[in-house]
């Protein structure tokens, strides 16, 4: 990665009015970039922080969200992320380890997961939510519940675990399987001692990606996790998640832009402290793998 | 330890894990099979009773009139599709041009700390784009054009591009990378100069990776909800300009799916089997070219 700024291209001939022109261009556009993410994220400070307090975050919904807090929204959205996580990483690390562990890559059982999975990671998140409504609200009779959103999501943030554990399990040393099976270990030993451990750190990451995923959807908690504002009392309970709130704030409720404003500022701090945990820890864990002597 | 029992108990402690590890990638890969076939089984009593038609010959879309129902589609498609292609034609330019720029002429921190903010964007929760166009590209097109209503396929079309922006970049950058080094050098070695580079060696030689990022975009896009729910003004009629309300299908299923029943209901699964269709295509060839290019270095 660190050839990417190779002196060579960097100080070839600069004169030239095309070369001037690429470079205004090109630096407009990344200051463009910049720019609107930064004022996206200044207007949502504006106007979200002046309702930030304590009570906001420990406090009942109000009102139609106009006033009070989030407090039991908090509490949804942490009980459908955990309703997400408990099926979805056995799922996604079980699915990852069979295809660099028991399969010859290439093979058509192999290819055939592996595009069933890029196609899941297709899947518009509002057809999730349709599907999560007859499967698991209707059919399995779990209603609107945490629990059936939590699932729904656990089917969104599936393709995720799955690439980021294979791609760990692939840049683990070669020689760690000859050497595990050298020693006598059976290969579930081996996987469960060696290899899994191993790929810990790029499990975290995509674990940490999955959160990030599962805490920003919206489309599909709209008709599987319901639009509940009460405290949740079991994961059977209709909860309404942070984001679902933002969206009925925003369409449904006049006057809720303010309200809708912090909660997004919230929302938006949550996911972004998420992602950077990610982006730091998978830098960490790459300049770890590839350059040991660092 | 060296007990034949023993090793017979591990073989078949082996061949169990071995089996729930099958388990958990069947489950995992078959998952898509499993929403496709109660997306049909929930579009069944549209198809059944040959409603799939009125889909493209009604003119309207008024699925709750008691009087006279009409479920014309058409409108929606369309508006999912022009808000769609404004989104990648407007996001593609900057995004090139953007990874071109931090490729080529920024200091390497400026490009490693873009890319880590853009991998930070690439998580922002789409509802927070659409609320953050409500609140400020809609009254923006509203001064721009006083007399409309400002929720306009416009208003969709810049939220969305915002929205798609960092995975252009991103992907553009990762193909720009991959050019190999060589031929920036032989081109250097020519005499020719860094635009010269850029334009006639480093674009067409990423042109390919740059095409993938795009039609993933492009899936991302059309598939997308709450960035365009919030601003496009949910009117379902065909634009006649960019300051029209327009109403995207993705829109149609989380207005309409609390209240529907019966035939309509059967409709708007319809409506998200076309959408699964649509977005397939895209990541399927994606991903079929990608296996086909694993498999290829695999073998060399």
């Amino acid at each position: 990665m660190s050839f990417s700024a190779d002196s060579s291209t960097r100080t070839a001939t600069r004169s030239g009015w095309a070369d001037r022109a690429f470079g205004f261009a090109g630096g407009a556009a990344a200051f463009l970039t910049a720019g609107l993410f930064g004022w996206i994220v200044w207007d949502l400070i504006r106007l979200g922080w002046p309702h930030l307090s304590w009570s906001f975050f420990t406090g009942e919904v109000e009102d139609a969200g106009r006033q009070g807090g989030v407090g039991p929204l908090l509490i949804s959205s942490v009980l459908i992320l955990v309703c997400c996580l408990v099926p979805a990483v056995p799922l996604g690390v079980g699915c990852a380890l069979w295809l660099s562990e028991c399969v010859r890559r290439g093979s058509l059982t192999a290819r055939l997961v592996t595009g069933g999975v890029d196609l899941l990671a297709s899947v518009p998140s509002i057809v999730f939510g349709l599907f999560g409504m007859v499967f698991f609200c209707q059919k399995l009779g779990m209603g609107f519940s945490i629990l059936s959103g939590g699932l729904t999501l656990a089917g969104m943030i599936l393709p995720i675990l799955v690439r980021t554990t294979l791609t760990a399990l692939e840049s683990l040393p070669a020689d760690l399987r000859p050497a595990a099976a050298a020693l006598g270990l059976t290969r579930t030993t081996s996987i469960v001692r060696i290899l899994l451990p191993a790929a810990m750190p790029g499990i975290v990451v995509g674990v940490t990606l999955g959160i990030g995923r599962a805490l920003s959807e919206t489309a599909a908690l709209l008709f599987t996790s319901g639009y509940s504002v009460r405290w949740p009392e079991s994961i059977h309970d209709s909860g309404r998640a942070l984001s679902v709130h933002i969206y009925d704030l925003a369409l449904n409720v006049a006057n809720g832009g303010p309200m809708a404003s912090s909660t997004a500022l919230v929302l938006l701090a949550l996911i972004l402290i998420i992602n950077a945990a990610a982006v730091m820890l998978s830098e960490r864990w790459m300049r770890r793998r590839y350059h040991p002597e660092a | 330890m060296t007990s034949s029992k023993s090793t017979t108990l591990s073989r078949s402690l082996d061949r169990v894990f071995r089996g729930v590890l099958g388990l958990l990638a069947a489950v995992s890969g078959g998952m898509v099979l499993l929403i496709v076939s109660y997306l049909v089984t929930g579009a069944w009593p549209a198809i059944e009773a040959g409603r799939l038609a009125a889909f493209f010959t009604d003119e309207r879309w008024q699925p709750g009139s008691a009087r006279d129902p009409q479920f014309g589609v058409v409108s929606m498609l369309v508006g999912s599709l022009l808000v769609t292609l404004l989104a990648v034609g407007l996001a593609t330019p900057v995004g090139v041009a953007s990874a071109v720029f931090h490729r080529f002429y920024a200091p390497p921190v400026l490009e490693r700390w873009n890319r880590r903010m853009l991998e930070l964007l690439i998580g922002v929760p789409a509802v927070v784009f659409g609320f953050w166009g409500l609140m400020t590209v809609v009254p923006l097109i509203v001064r721009l054009a006083p007399e409309t209503p400002g929720q306009s396929l416009l208003a969709g079309g810049i939220v969305l591009a915002l929205m798609i922006l960092p995975i252009v970049t991103l992907t553009t950058q990762a193909a720009l990378q991959a050019v190999p080094r060589a031929q920036l050098l032989a081109a250097a070695g020519l005499g020719l100069g860094r635009a010269r580079t850029i334009w006639a060696v480093a674009l067409p030689a990423a042109r390919g990776g740059i095409g993938a990022g795009v039609l993933l975009s492009l899936a991302r896009a059309i598939g997308e909800t709450m960035a365009v729910v919030l601003v496009c003004g949910n009117i379902p009629q065909i634009p006649d300009s960019l300051f029209d309300p327009i109403r995207p299908v993705t829109s149609t299923i989380a207005l309409e799916m609390g209240y529907a029943t019966a035939s309509h209901k059967a409709l708007l699964f319809c409506a998200g089997l076309v959408l699964v269709l649509f977005t397939a295509v895209f990541v399927g060839w994606h991903s079929f070219r990608r296996q086909m290019a694993d498999t290829g270095t695999g073998g060399a």
